[in-house]
């Protein structure tokens, strides 16, 4: 390849000044955004107690962890393990159904081609939010307080808080549905109660059904840690065994909960692709 | 519609076929519609023995929920009451007596998923490209890249940050480090989904002048990708703040550990002030970072 004349680059260069003479403005935009995220990024260390020693120390301390954890080994614990795997995924399962109940009603009222006005879309939209600005884990130590320590509260804690996700999903799914379908309910004389029921519903169902599933397989994750605070499930057993330092039981614990979250993976999978057909879920 | 006579249109809606005919297609379609309700009432069937034995299997307890609930909905009555007995609004001063205090926690809290977030998404952004699949330099490192990815991302942050608050001590340092974890996990393969679809016309561009792997995925696959990567580490920002909101419930900075005390030792007003400070932080943020990302995709995407 050979250099280009220079007339014909000065040609290039007056004919596109856009792209070899960029003002310094849009030039600079990139490193002074690089620079400041660096610059925050240095302070947060400094703030958060980050230093070297710690880190040195706390790599070793790990290190000697992750070899006591080899072979992972559960011991005599084994069947306390898979019912205690067993509680989890019931939890994940009940509590994702039962979210799915009650945000149905309510996405409804949250969806703008159902409720034209804003009067209630809005408050019902930023009661859904401030429900889902709260993570399970409080929701688990609120319902702790009130049926007591156990995987119900879970089951409790992952319905209300995903009662808040399944709520503006769904709402989503409603307003992105096809109009059509309504209007030739409508046509027909049909009532809007028939609009939603014939109308929307069998467009809907589908994607719900997906989302449904795709909950349950990430719900077995959150699952698995609101046993931390005493929710029940495999989480109780995790933090406890962390607690006490028994490290092959801790290998053995995180082992089962990945292989359980690939099989749930597997099979929602599965179910996700039967229901909607060969689409991804959004 | 009004200047067409109405039996012009019946004329042209309805044209009604012979009996036989007519029979054998009901049948078809009663026949059809009664096969898909079997196959409906089937799995509702086999949906419900699941919630049956799920809820078995999670203790549920009806009674003890009717008797109960009661206690959920006065304690959100008790949170809101201050100890003088009055409600928590009618005076603000007493309700965030520990306003300055509880906002440099939350600050912690931001700032630790800031961190986390960052060195995730920096960590994500060199493994993705080994992990994704038309990028991958060699066969056996894309297994071993996405093993550990998925590995990052199915052991949820809050067990990481109860090893680390062992291995590194308490403090901030252990949640930042397990965020940081997590995060690398589940941007690292959101980021090699963007990758898989790229076009890759521009790295044959670029690999044709002789350019390395590096040099390919720097200056064809990353202008391709930047924007899409900032929107997926964002989003993430924003799950990690609420994760590193309760980070302080296993003793890794921020502002759970404030709000696990005021839960076990019923400091109700304080409950309430934390959570609304909580919950007023992520809105903030879910607001600023869609705003960011609204400007990244230049108003199409959100």
């Amino acid at each position: 390849m050979s250099e280009l004349p220079t007339s014909d680059l000065r040609a290039l260069k007056a004919r596109y000044p856009a792209v070899f003479d960029r003002p310094a403005s849009s030039r600079l935009g990139v490193p002074t955004l690089i620079l400041a995220a660096l610059a925050l990024f240095i302070f947060g260390l400094n703030e958060l107690e980050f230093s070297p020693q710690r880190m040195w120390a706390g790599l070793n301390q790990l290190g000697w962890f992750v070899l006591l954890m080899i072979p992972p080994d559960p011991g005599a614990s084994l069947p306390t393990y898979l019912a205690a795997m067993g509680e989890t995924l019931s939890i994940a399962v009940l509590g994702t159904t039962l979210a799915a109940a009650m945000a149905l009603p309510v996405s409804l009222l949250a969806a703008r081609n159902i409720v034209p006005t804003n009067l209630v879309r809005f408050p019902v939209r930023r009661f859904l939010d401030s429900i889902r600005g709260v993570d399970t884990l409080i929701w688990a130590l609120v319902w702790i307080n009130v049926v007591g320590l156990g995987p119900f509260a879970g089951v409790l804690a992952i319905a209300v808080s995903d009662f808040g996700s399944f709520g503006k999903l769904f709402s989503e799914a409603f307003e992105t549905a096809d109009q059509k379908q309504v209007e030739g309910i409508r046509a027909a004389g049909g009532t809007p109660l028939h609009e939603i029921r014939f109308g929307l519903l069998p467009q809907v169902l589908p994607v719900i059904a997906g989302q449904l599933l795709y909950f349950i397989e990430s719900n077995t994750r959150s699952a698995t840690i609101i046993g931390i605070v005493g929710a029940g499930g495999i989480g109780l057993q995790l933090a406890e065994q962390i607690r006490v330092l028994e490290w092959q039981k801790v290998s053995f614990l995180i082992l089962m909960i990945m292989v359980a979250v690939a099989a749930i993976d597997a099979i929602s999978s599965r179910l996700r692709f039967a229901i909607i057909g060969r689409r991804a879920v959004v | 519609m009004s200047h067409f006579g109405k039996s012009d249109l019946m004329a042209v809606a309805i044209s009604v076929l012979p009996e036989q005919q007519l029979a054998a297609l009901n049948d078809g379609y009663r026949r059809a519609v009664a096969r898909k309700r079997l196959r409906f009432a089937l799995s509702a069937a086999i949906a419900v023995a699941a919630l049956l034995a799920a809820a078995v299997g999670a203790e549920v307890d009806p009674a003890t929920f009717v008797a109960k609930i009661g206690n959920f909905v006065s304690y959100f009555d008790r949170i809101f009451t201050l100890e003088s007995g009055a409600r928590v609004w009618s005076d603000p001063g007493e309700w965030f007596w520990g306003f300055h205090k509880w906002l440099a926690l939350l600050g912690e809290t931001v700032l630790i998923s800031y961190v986390g977030t960052l060195s995730g998404a920096v960590l994500a952004l060199v493994l993705n490209f080994v992990a994704a699949k038309n990028t991958a330099p060699q066969p056996w490192l894309r297994i071993v890249a996405m093993r550990y990815l998925e590995f990052c991302r199915t052991v949820p942050d809050i067990v990481f940050a109860l090893i680390f608050v062992i291995a590194f001590g308490l403090g901030p340092m252990a949640g930042v480090l397990a965020i940081a974890i997590h995060s690398t996990g589940a941007l690292g393969k959101q980021f090699s989904e963007i990758v898989e679809n790229v076009d890759m016309k521009p790295v044959e561009g670029v690999r044709a002048t002789g350019a390395g792997w590096i040099s390919c995925m720097r200056f064809a696959v990353l202008p391709q990708v930047a924007a899409g990567f900032a929107g997926y580490a964002l989003l993430r920002f924003e799950i990690n703040v609420r994760g590193a909101s309760v980070m302080g419930f296993v003793g890794a900075g921020g502002i759970g550990q404030e709000l696990v005390v005021a839960i076990r030792k019923f400091y109700y007003s304080d409950v309430s002030a934390i959570l609304l400070l909580i919950i007023a932080t992520v809105f903030v943020i879910d607001i600023g970072t869609g705003w960011v990302r609204g400007r990244l995709f230049g108003g199409e995407r959100t």
